[in-house]
């Protein structure tokens, strides 16, 4: 009966990381439009209430702007870093510690073939897409807002992305160990939101205190800040951009290494 | 219609596949695990086991200690191909922890376990690729379709989209869920939301499939539905490894159990041989009216081979429990009830441990 039942019974191989992302992208086909919404009036709001609101205060102060720019040509860059570094907390944080405790994803992940570091790089490159798509949404608005002053603006767009995705990796890690999620909130506020304000998006970093400028300078998001802005504003300094971009990559490599071992030891005892 | 085909064709496929195993040792290094044409379900994982064990699990003196807490404590197991295989035990007894060591996602602490006839230190992905897991948890998306649970399931096993499709629609129909096949799983009952979480376990064709207190915290009507589902499934060929600590789920699902107390294994046999071996055929349960039974201890002086206390009732163990329950009378003993019952795992677990399984 039904001879023709035998094909690949077992896989040759497991589905690898990218079966954990398709999954990850089906739960997101159901709440994409919310966010392609919210992707995009965000940085509109930013742009109009920063840029051009406190803009039209700056611009006509003394220096006509900030280092011979308008203000909204100065913000951009700082607000769409600081998007991409939203998106990226916000796809590392809950959605972590559901799979690992509510859920429960990962457990039904790990009963399959899959590793840890399937899961791992399976999430992170659902948030890569999720990071990327707000980015290019925001170069969108931001370009014909006119903010883009230079075709190296281009580049700006995987540069908020690697700076999300650095710190990504370590909000990650830091989701996978938590035991509820009242961590979750206070890093919000501890960490993310002063970062946001204080790490060259809104203000130069010239403007803090002396001693907390070398504060601004170890936060991923400063590095990604200033080289978004460099690129579009169009002054492009490779040396320092090459700095900018080693050390998020430091941040991405050394959080993903420690999310992989936080969640195996969480998950495989 | 069965949730395979080939499988309802052969009813009796745990017999037949002992002596292909042997048959097809030869391929039993394939890798790609695929089933030569037309055998029964059981085949490659027969085929796969160690020559002359015939085990598909083997675990000699088990261990696994979390810090100062042992929760196996040297268990020695086998579970033939085609078998029902239970473990049965109190919340605590170690139960759980010994399936997440067979389901490769918790390393022993000590002791050989081959599963498959692999290490599963050494070789856990290819052994959780044959695998089937009912959790005790359910670890379903709840915010998915019952069918996207499947398809996103299959797809870790690297099954093709196709066949992922195709096999959630056998699959659907096999757990009475076609209906409900593109509703969300959120507000599902517990009793769809468990047979939901069969069917994605069997989305690999598995050698063994392992549940995890199957129908804990379902209701009996729920619990029955399962049944029959298990029931069909064992009756295809495939071999059940399951835990619980409802006696009547090991005496119904289980062809061979063991009993675990304290990380121990305390007996095991058939539901039958260690009813047989551990407890009298019969027992009479008196119910007085007292806070204390063991003050009535001396009124049935003699009648049982044994009796057990429980804070309700006295148990007594006895070959007639008519005759036994007239002896009881003629002494002029009048409890407020008294009920005669054949004697179930519960009354084994009872004798052995000193305590009741569900408290």
């Amino acid at each position: 009966m039904a001879p023709a039942q035998v094909e690949v019974a077992h896989p040759t191989a497991h589905g690898g990381w990218w079966s954990v992302t398709a999954h990850w992208l089906t739960k997101y086909r159901r709440v994409w439009f919310g966010t392609a919404v919210s992707s995009f009036l965000t940085p509109l709001l930013y742009l109009a209430g920063m840029g051009y609101g406190l803009g039209a205060l700056v611009d006509s102060g003394a220096s006509g702007g900030i280092g011979g720019v308008p203000y909204v040509v100065f913000v951009a860059p700082g607000v769409l870093a600081a998007t991409a570094l939203q998106v990226a907390t916000g796809e590392t944080t809950f959605s972590v510690i559901g799979s690992i405790k509510w859920d429960r994803l990962y457990h039904g992940m790990l009963a399959t073939p899959l590793d840890v570091r399937d899961a791992v790089v399976g999430h992170l490159t659902f948030v890569l897409v999720r990071v990327a798509s707000a980015s290019v949404v925001f170069m969108l608005v931001a370009a014909l807002l006119g903010t883009v002053r230079s075709p190296w603006g281009l580049l700006a767009l995987p540069m908020a992305v690697l700076g999300g995705m650095a710190f990504a990796s370590c909000t990650y890690a830091f989701s996978a160990g938590l035991t509820n999620d009242q961590g979750i909130t206070l890093m919000f506020r501890f960490v993310v939101t002063p970062m946001t304000l204080f790490s060259g998006t809104f203000f130069p970093i010239e403007q803090l205190p002396g001693w907390l400028q070398p504060v601004a300078w170890a936060t991923p998001l400063w590095h990604a800040v200033d080289a978004c802005r460099a690129f579009m504003t169009g002054r492009v300094d490779v040396a320092s951009v090459a700095v900018h971009v080693l050390y998020l990559l430091v941040w991405l490599v050394a959080g993903y290494v420690v999310a992989v071992r936080v969640l195996r030891r969480r998950m495989v005892v | 219609m069965p949730y395979r085909s080939s499988r309802a064709s052969e009813p009796t496929a745990s017999q037949s596949t002992a002596s292909q195993s042997t048959a097809s040792q030869s391929d039993g290094s394939r890798s790609d695990g695929s089933r030569p044409d037309g055998s029964p379900p059981g085949a490659p994982a027969s085929g796969r086991a160690p020559q002359g064990t015939g085990s598909l699990i083997s675990a000699r003196g088990l261990v696994k200690t979390f810090g100062e807490f042992t929760a196996v404590d040297g268990i020695d197991v086998d579970v033939r191909p085609g078998e029902a295989f239970g473990f049965l035990g109190p919340n605590g007894a170690g139960k759980s922890s010994t399936m997440r060591m067979i389901g490769c996602v918790s390393p022993p602490t000590a002791g050989r376990l081959r599963i498959l006839g692999m290490d599963p230190a050494s070789q856990g992905p290819q052994i959780r690729a044959r695998l089937g897991v009912v959790p005790q948890r359910d670890s379903l998306d709840e915010e998915l379709t019952v069918e996207e649970n499947i398809w996103v399931y299959g797809r870790y096993f690297g099954l093709p989209r196709s066949v992922v499709r195709r096999r959630a629609t056998e699959l659907l129909e096999f757990a009475q869920l076609s209906e409900r096949a593109g509703s969300v799983v959120e507000p599902l009952s517990g009793g769809m939301k468990r047979r939901l979480t069969i069917a994605r376990a069997l989305v690999n064709e598995p050698s063994i499939l392992l549940l995890d207190e199957p129908t804990t915290g379902l209701d009996p009507q729920a619990r029955h539905v399962l049944w029959d589902r298990l029931f069909r499934l064992k009756r295809e060929g495939v071999t059940l490894v399951l835990t619980t600590h409802y006696m009547d789920e090991a005496e119904q699902l289980c062809d061979r159990l063991v009993v675990m107390d304290h990380g121990r294994i305390v007996a095991q046999g058939s539901p039958r041989s260690l009813i047989e071996e551990h407890s009298t055929r019969e027992v009479l349960e008196l119910r007085f009216d007292a806070d204390d039974h063991s003050r009535h201890l001396a009124d049935v002086d003699g009648i049982a081979e044994r009796v057990e206390v429980l804070p309700d009732r006295l148990l007594l163990y006895v070959a007639d429990g008519e005759a036994a329950q007239g002896e009881v009378a003629r002494r002029g003993v009048e409890p407020l009830s008294a009920l005669v019952r054949r004697s179930t795992l519960e009354d084994v677990f009872l004798h052995l441990t000193g305590r009741t399984l569900v408290d």
